[in-house]
């Protein structure tokens, strides 16, 4: 008997949920190679879903950055387990988007997940420091979460890994995020976002949109609640977007330039890009005399 | 309380008429679908600042909180001079004289909270001593609660004795009638409890106001609108204006607004202003502005921006 096969539904995870986008609109995903094949329809996502995104992600802030940081890379490594248990399911899914070696991808992501994962209760003795001063005062540094960032994922990048090394390292110390997803290959995003609804994430702690970037980019720049963005795959005339409109809403701005990260390779990981959202708080305690 | 309006409730009901439970719900949804934008939207949002009555209802209410609290009446949004003073601060009847000082001589009112709220439980001597204490105070409004006791038990002509006799009290303060729709059970009883409330003798500019704010069921766009259509069918009937005051629960901009189109299509612009509708709130002040700023700006605002909201509700 022949059947007819359930399609997925693409949609995006924003505060734990599952959503269509804010205005119901969709933006068709073709197969790269085949024009004429539909992949699926993903939200295409208005400033107003980055608005509700922002709430969510700021909601969850708090708990999030409460919660020690050993639980944090507990977590961080629960959604690599995730996607080492559907790694078929996101090869196909990225093999369909003409990813360029899909098993290599998603092994890559995976380890890049336990590498953070492990950094999450190191980090802190790493940036921060016990300094000498003269007094007498135990004088020490420690990094802090900043907030709600807000994530553009490079649209050549491969999908899977270029995301997830940018999520990665900023919420293991604490913020939450707001990502927007490949433009060109969104429906990786799509499939990552069930796996972070499976992984003990908080909702609302990563929140991924789809759609057009151009839409989506000035918004990132000027909201104020987003304390910072990481912007992968800049062109010139976006660097000057975003930059304006961080300087207007006095944000910290992370970019880089297309083509400028190797995802795969070893450099493209590191404690400074857990450093470069966190904030340093000095703290002067008094001793004894 | 089984729920069953007592014998008397139900003769009531029947004399004003029932409500369209089915109808009602359905002709809030729409109100939630007008698309209000830029300079209309800006123009309700203002106009929504000037019609709340910030609000703190605290056992921790302190002097300094109210000066604060008056302070942000006065001049909600410093960097907007556009943006106007709130109607009122509504406070507890021990706190009138002190929120009286920093507003005296501005069009902010005082409003006081008077017979016992929330409950209402306490002898009528006492409640109404409570009135004319706030009132000799400076209080320009009392907020009453209507007593539930009585209504609830059937005991009607009780219930619109103690508003005539609050009224009494009151002198030429405008009185607020409260009347907790979260524990009268159905639409039914709202309106009938509206209609009890306004046939008490309220004057034209007296309201009638939803809930405390201290229970889980606060105003929504539904019993707000059940109250709205006694105002409208009272106002047909005998010309006396009655003003709408939907208190808790309503927190952001966007729900502030749909409330706002709920008056404009069911009493019209004569309602608009702070007259005759107010918003029992707090938090909702800083949404407000928060989206009066993204306006002007064009830029989402952080919620952090602006001050804390001064209670619970």
């Amino acid at each position: 008997m022949t059947r007819l096969p359930i399609t997925k539904t693409p949609k995006v995870y924003v505060g734990g949920a599952f959503i269509r986008s804010e205005g119901g609109r969709v933006l068709p995903v073709y197969d790269p190679t085949d024009k004429e094949r539909l992949l699926g329809n993903v939200p295409l996502c208005t400033r107003k879903d980055l608005r509700n995104a922002v709430e969510a992600a700021a909601a969850a802030g708090p708990g999030w950055a409460k919660r020690t940081a050993y639980n944090r890379g507990q977590i961080l490594y629960r959604l690599a387990e995730m996607l080492e248990s559907r790694s078929d399911e996101l090869a196909a899914n990225l093999a369909q988007q003409s990813a360029a070696d899909p098993a290599r991808e998603v092994a890559a992501a995976v380890e890049r997940l336990v590498y953070y994962a492990g950094w999450s209760d190191k980090f802190a003795q790493v940036l921060g420091n016990t300094n000498p001063v003269s007094g007498p005062y135990f004088n020490f540094t420690l990094p802090e979460p900043i907030g709600v960032v807000g994530v553009l994922a490079e649209t050549g990048a491969p999908p899977l890994l270029g995301l997830v090394s940018q999520i990665a390292p900023i919420i293991v110390s604490g913020n939450t995020v707001v990502a927007f997803a490949s433009e060109a290959a969104p429906l990786t995003a799509v499939l990552l976002g069930e796996m972070l609804a499976v992984s003990d994430l908080p909702g609302g702690v990563v929140n991924l949109l789809t759609g057009r970037r151009a839409d989506l980019l000035p918004t990132f720049a000027t909201h104020q609640a987003l304390r910072a963005v990481d912007a992968a795959g800049v062109a010139d005339a976006e660097h000057r977007t975003l930059a304006l409109g961080a300087a207007d809403s006095v944000k910290r701005l992370k970019t880089r330039a297309a083509g400028a990260v190797d995802w795969f390779a070893p450099n493209a990981q590191g404690v400074e890009e857990i450093a470069d959202f966190t904030e340093y708080k000095t703290i002067w305690h008094p001793v004894g005399a | 309380m089984d729920g069953m309006p007592s014998l008397s409730v139900r003769r009531q009901i029947d004399e004003v008429g029932a409500v369209d439970k089915v109808g009602v719900e359905a002709r809030v949804t729409v109100f939630t679908t007008r698309s209000i934008k830029k300079n209309a939207k800006l123009w309700g949002l203002k106009t929504a600042v000037s019609m709340v009555d910030l609000t703190t209802l605290e056992g921790q209410d302190t002097a300094g909180k109210i000066a604060q609290l008056c302070a942000k009446a006065l001049t909600p949004h410093p960097p907007d001079p556009a943006v106007p003073s709130v109607a009122a601060v509504c406070v507890y009847p021990a706190l009138v004289a002190e929120a009286k000082r920093h507003v005296a001589g501005s069009p902010v009112k005082v409003a006081s909270v008077a017979t016992a709220f929330p409950s209402g439980q306490a002898p009528l001597r006492t409640r109404l001593g409570e009135v004319r204490a706030a009132v000799a105070d400076g209080a320009d409004e009392i907020d009453m609660v209507i007593n539930r006791n009585a209504f609830l038990s059937g005991r009607l002509g009780e219930v619109r004795d103690e508003i005539a006799a609050v009224l009494e009290a009151c002198g030429e303060s405008r009185l607020k009638a409260l009347l907790e729709t979260g524990e009268l059970v159905g639409y039914d009883q709202i309106r009938a409890a509206s209609f009890l409330a306004m046939r008490a003798g309220l004057r034209p500019g007296d309201f009638i106001k939803t809930s405390t704010g201290k229970t889980n069921n606060n105003a929504n766009l539904a019993n707000t609108q059940v109250m709205l259509e006694a105002i409208r069918d009272y106002y047909l009937e005998t010309g006396i204006a009655i003003g709408m005051k939907p208190a808790g629960g309503i927190r952001t901009a966007k729900l502030a607004l749909h409330f706002l189109v709920a008056v404009k299509e069911t009493l019209g612009d004569a309602w608009l202003n702070n007259t005759r509708y107010r918003f029992g709130a707090s938090a909702l002040l800083n949404d407000l502005l928060r989206q009066i700023e993204k306006e002007r700006t064009g830029m989402y605002q952080a919620g952090y921006m602006f001050s804390e909201a001064t209670s619970g509700y």
